[in-house]
């Protein structure tokens, strides 16, 4: 499986937006995944969490985990 | 249309209560403060004038408006003469016919008496004037000194300045002063040695002249003359049409003779720009007819392959077939559409539409992903709408501008001028930029404070203002209780008020002194009406959604939305962002930003458009491209947008291209992007086509066909043509049925179609039946999405760094002479003022760094390779330089 770098990318970033607002921030970072991104975009991440999901932040990994 | 004829009532405007009096006998009621000249010509009266107009403040000069007043000696101007309850006003008497065909025999005796060879024969004041007042004969002769013989200035690549035929109204000069705001000109000298020169007695081109046109517009006679009125002849028609170029949304009345464009004449009645403009609008319409322009379609079956020249039945059937196979290869999901914010509303929708229509999939967006998404995002979380919240005749009101990440008097002139003049009038300037911009220091404008920021770092300096609001106790306690959600507030002042964001904390990363911002921050807050103005220097970042929502966050705390004077201003870049977003450009949403997972909007646009719609959100343009070079995305149509050129990282966007298998490009001439290009249809230019744009204030205006589209067909038409060719039927006959479907599917359009465009001028949406005529200022009494919600918004650093290999952070700015990528202006004259980019870089930078490389032919950058000109040591921060965002 090749290393979807540039989403993962993504997802930390959005993460690190997240992780400052209240509640949960593992559904706000999914929730933004389901409402803007592709979902084959989605689907390569949901592979790569279930891989191991090197690279992503607990909070996206959490998140990621949320869409399988 | 025959001329569009404008009524001059000589001065401006009043405001006053209502005042009685009596002019020529009839009994005239206007505001207080207006002019008797004005209340005359209200009245349906003419009083003679040269140095008046009603575009400037009366001067009294020229003394042809002179009138008699009962009870009043002497023949006072009637320009500078307030009007006052009860007088009695005589405007044809023989003593004033007297005194003003004297005048008029002073002026003409030191004029040119070549009317019939005079470019201005027919549209001339000083003529008009000789006629009004019966001059019959000049009892002076001509054989004293005049300045008949002085040579005549054309340098301007525009228009001349001939001082034989100027009567030194002073017009130009004060249209440069109070219109425009740069102060350009001047009266030289005095009594019968005045002249008019250009800063210091220079030529127009070498001066500060900034080339608007005001001046030229100005002068009641020949001497500021445009050289196509010179080589073409006066105009005999004209449309009034909307500019191309920025989010300003300047209309201009279009003047024609015959099927030949003489000039661009900015409309007084336009909304937006109140008879403004600049050098790109009024002059910098040229690449219309540029050589280079491409008329026929082409095709090609590999990007190795020269271009074949086609007919447009071969070509649109070409990329038909293709798109086709494509799909039929590899699924509908390799498919997709990037529309442009510099097409209109009716083309941008068609796009959208044939994309998700026809092939079912959401794969549409916009150049407007890069400029100003996070905008939409971070308004509709904020405020529940993805637009900026005034109209641009909000400044008036305005006592504290911060203009952020933007470089107005470049990037917008003409609401950059609207400024200014609030400015001279005593409104506060913050300005929060990198770059030393025009406005921090220009003629009778300084502003407050310039806080010079680490680019990067706008968000913790939006944070440390905040701090510093709410710490010292600056809130407006009141409105939020009132507007906003008080446990969101409660949540946010206890984030903003850490140690860690006051100004001080923040000062080693932002590089802002903590004073500064201190002093800044409590002007916005406690200064009167607060506006934010900002552009891309905000939005073209990975914080910028996170900036534009700490924006809205200052802006709620401070009280400053929901009124004029106040608000959240984006400037949008190009003449239709705001459209192409409202016209469900992006991939998660359709028109009027709604989510494409709603089934009831689905449901709406389905039965209109007799097509499912996929409910998952489609590939954005940097993912289309990640696609591509996955191998997943094989065809794209593009719709007036050159990505190769304005989207970051050249590299990658390159590649995407390379692997895709069929590129079609729809533009008015080979652009980069067309490098990777199967087919190529020509597009039409803003003067060539029916339609609508949307400006930044969300001002909806008439785009109307001045001439033919020398390429066959207007943008619609041809998407029409391709939709038709792959099955999926459109048969619109005008861009007025497209709005009418667009107004039925959209409520924030309900109520706007051409007939209302056509007799209001203009609308800013929401124009439903809740606000017939559209709406101005937002969020008047409560914020569309209820209650204001204030973001968390933490500052994280930016990835780019410098290092050994490239030792400098570069990011684009803009040049008031070119737009965009430089496709349209490039191709005009006002590359006079602008032979090649130039890279802007702090003198203190070392030249071992990076000059020896940045000088000639280009030097390697991280993503790509940057073409430049020589460094020139101005304007930048150190440690980071600024390319125009033309450069390639």
């Amino acid at each position: 499986m090749t290393r979807p770098e540039r989403l993962i990318y993504m997802a930390n970033q959005i993460a690190k937006f997240f992780a400052a607002q209240a509640g949960d921030p593992a559904e706000g970072v999914a929730g933004h995944l389901r409402s803007f991104w592709d979902p084959q975009m989605r689907a390569e991440l949901v592979a790569w969490n279930a891989a191991g999901g090197d690279g992503l932040d607990p909070i996206s990994a959490e998140a990621v985990g949320r869409l399988a | 249309m025959s001329r569009v004829l404008e009524i001059d009532f000589g001065t401006p405007q009043a405001t006053g209560e209502p005042v009685t009096l009596t002019i020529d006998g009839r009994a005239v009621t206007v505001p207080a403060g207006t002019s008797i000249l004005r209340a005359a010509r209200q009245a349906g009266t003419s009083i003679p004038k040269l140095c008046a107009t009603d575009s400037l403040e009366a001067f009294g000069s020229c003394r042809l408006c002179l009138v008699e007043i009962d009870g009043r000696a002497g023949t006072p101007a009637s320009c500078t003469t307030p009007v006052a309850a009860g007088m009695v006003v005589h405007t044809q008497t023989p003593k004033l016919a007297k005194l003003r065909r004297g005048v008029m025999e002073l002026y003409i005796s030191d004029h040119p008496l070549d009317c019939l060879t005079c470019a201005a024969n027919g549209d001339c004041e000083l003529q008009d004037m000789a006629g009004a007042v019966g001059l019959r004969e000049v009892r002076y002769g001509h054989e004293g000194e005049s300045h008949t013989g002085l040579p005549c200035d054309a340098s301007n690549p525009y228009f001349t300045f001939d001082p034989a035929k100027c009567i030194v109204c002073s017009r130009c000069v004060r249209a440069c002063d109070e219109v425009q705001g740069t102060l350009a000109l001047t009266v030289e000298d005095r009594g019968f040695g005045s002249k008019i020169t250009a800063s210091q007695n220079e030529l127009f081109l070498s001066s500060e002249c900034v080339s608007c046109g005001a001046c030229v517009q100005a002068c009641p006679t020949a001497a500021l003359t445009e050289k196509a009125v010179i080589a073409i002849g006066q105009p005999e028609r004209a449309e009034v049409t909307t500019c191309g170029y920025c989010g300003v949304g300047c209309t201009f009345k279009a003047e024609l003779r015959g099927e030949e464009l003489v000039r661009m004449v900015p409309w007084k009645d336009g909304k937006a720009n109140h008879g403004h403009s600049c050098v790109k609008g009024r002059f910098a319409w040229g690449y219309a007819t540029h050589r280079e322009r491409v008329l026929e379609p082409m095709i090609r079956a590999s990007i190795q392959d020269p271009w074949r020249t086609v007919s447009w039945d071969e070509a649109i059937a070409y990329a038909a077939a293709e798109f086709t196979r494509i799909e039929a290869t590899y699924g509908a999901h390799a498919i997709g559409g990037i529309t442009s914010s510099r097409c209109t509303n009716e083309e941008t929708y068609l796009v959208q539409k044939m994309i998700r229509a026809r092939f079912g999939v959401n794969n549409v967006d916009t150049c407007a992903r890069v400029c100003h998404s996070p905008t939409g995002y971070g308004l509709k979380t904020a405020f529940g709408t993805s637009a900026g919240t005034q109209d641009f005749d909000s400044v008036e009101d305005c006592d504290v501008m911060v203009v952020i990440g933007a470089n107005p008097t470049d990037g917008h002139p003409v609401f950059a001028s609207r400024m200014k003049r609030r400015l001279r009038a005593g409104a506060k300037l913050i300005v929060i930029d990198p770059r030393r911009i025009d406005l921090v220091r220009t003629p009778h404008v300084e502003a407050a404070h310039h806080l010079p920021l680490r680019p990067g770092t706008n968000v913790a300096v939006l944070v440390a203002m905040a701090h510093v609001i709410v710490t010292e106790g600056l809130c407006d306690g009141a409105f939020v209780r009132e507007r906003c959600d008080w446990d969101e507030f409660q949540h946010w002042a206890e984030f903003v008020a850490r140690p860690e964001h006051s100004p001080q904390a923040s000062e080693a990363a932002t590089g802002v002194p903590a004073a500064d911002l201190r002093a800044a921050a409590r002007l916005y807050a406690t200064g009167g009406n607060g506006a934010f103005y900002y552009g891309l220097g905000v939005t073209e970042h990975s914080q910028g959604s996170t900036a534009v929502m700490a924006i809205a966050n200052l802006a709620m705390a401070t009280g400053n939305l929901g009124r004029p004077g106040v608000g959240v201003n984006p400037l949008r870049g190009q003449n239709n962002v705001q459209g192409a977003c409202d016209m469900g450009s992006f991939p998660h949403e359709l028109t009027g930003y709604r989510h494409i997972s709603d089934a009831a909007t689905r449901a709406l646009f389905e039965a209109a458009w007799g097509a499912p719609i996929d409910p998952e959100p489609g590939l954005r343009i940097p993912n289309m491209l990640d696609a591509a070079v996955a191998g997943r995305f094989k065809a794209i149509y593009i719709q007036g947008e050159d990505i190769l050129q304005s989207d970051p990282n050249t590299r990658h966007v390159a590649a995407g291209l390379a692997a895709m298998e069929c590129v079609v490009i729809h533009d008015l001439f080979l652009n980069e992007t067309a490098n990777y290009g199967h087919v190529f249809l020509p597009g039409s230019t803003f003067l060539e086509k029916n339609g609508t744009f949307t400006n930044a204030e969300r001002r909806i205006q008439r785009v109307r066909k001045v001439i033919g589209p020398r390429n066959g067909y207007e943008d619609w038409e041809v998407t029409e043509l391709f939709s038709n060719a792959l099955g999926y039927p459109m048969a619109y006959g005008h861009p007025a049925a497209i709005m009418d479907e667009i107004a039925a599917l959209t409520p924030t359009f309900a109520g706007v179609s051409y007939d209302l465009l056509d007799r209001e001028g203009s609308v800013q949406w929401p124009c439903n039946e809740a606000a017939p005529l559209g709406t101005p200022v937002m969020h008047l009494e409560r914020f569309v999405r209820g209650l204001g919600k204030f973001v968390i918004t933490e500052y994280v650093p930016t990835d780019e760094k410098i290092g050994p290999r490239f030792p400098l952070l570069l990011t684009t700015g803009r040049i008031l002479s070119q737009y965009n990528v430089g496709a349209q202006t490039r191709r005009t004259e006002n590359v006079i003022w602008h032979e090649e980019d130039v890279l802007e870089i702090h003198h203190t930078t070392p030249r071992s760094a990076a000059w020896p490389r940045a000088t000639g032919c280009g030097w390697p950058a991280e993503r790509g390779r940057r073409r430049c000109g020589p460094a020139s040591p101005t304007g930048s921060r150190r440690g980071w330089s600024t390319p125009p965002s033309t450069t390639r």
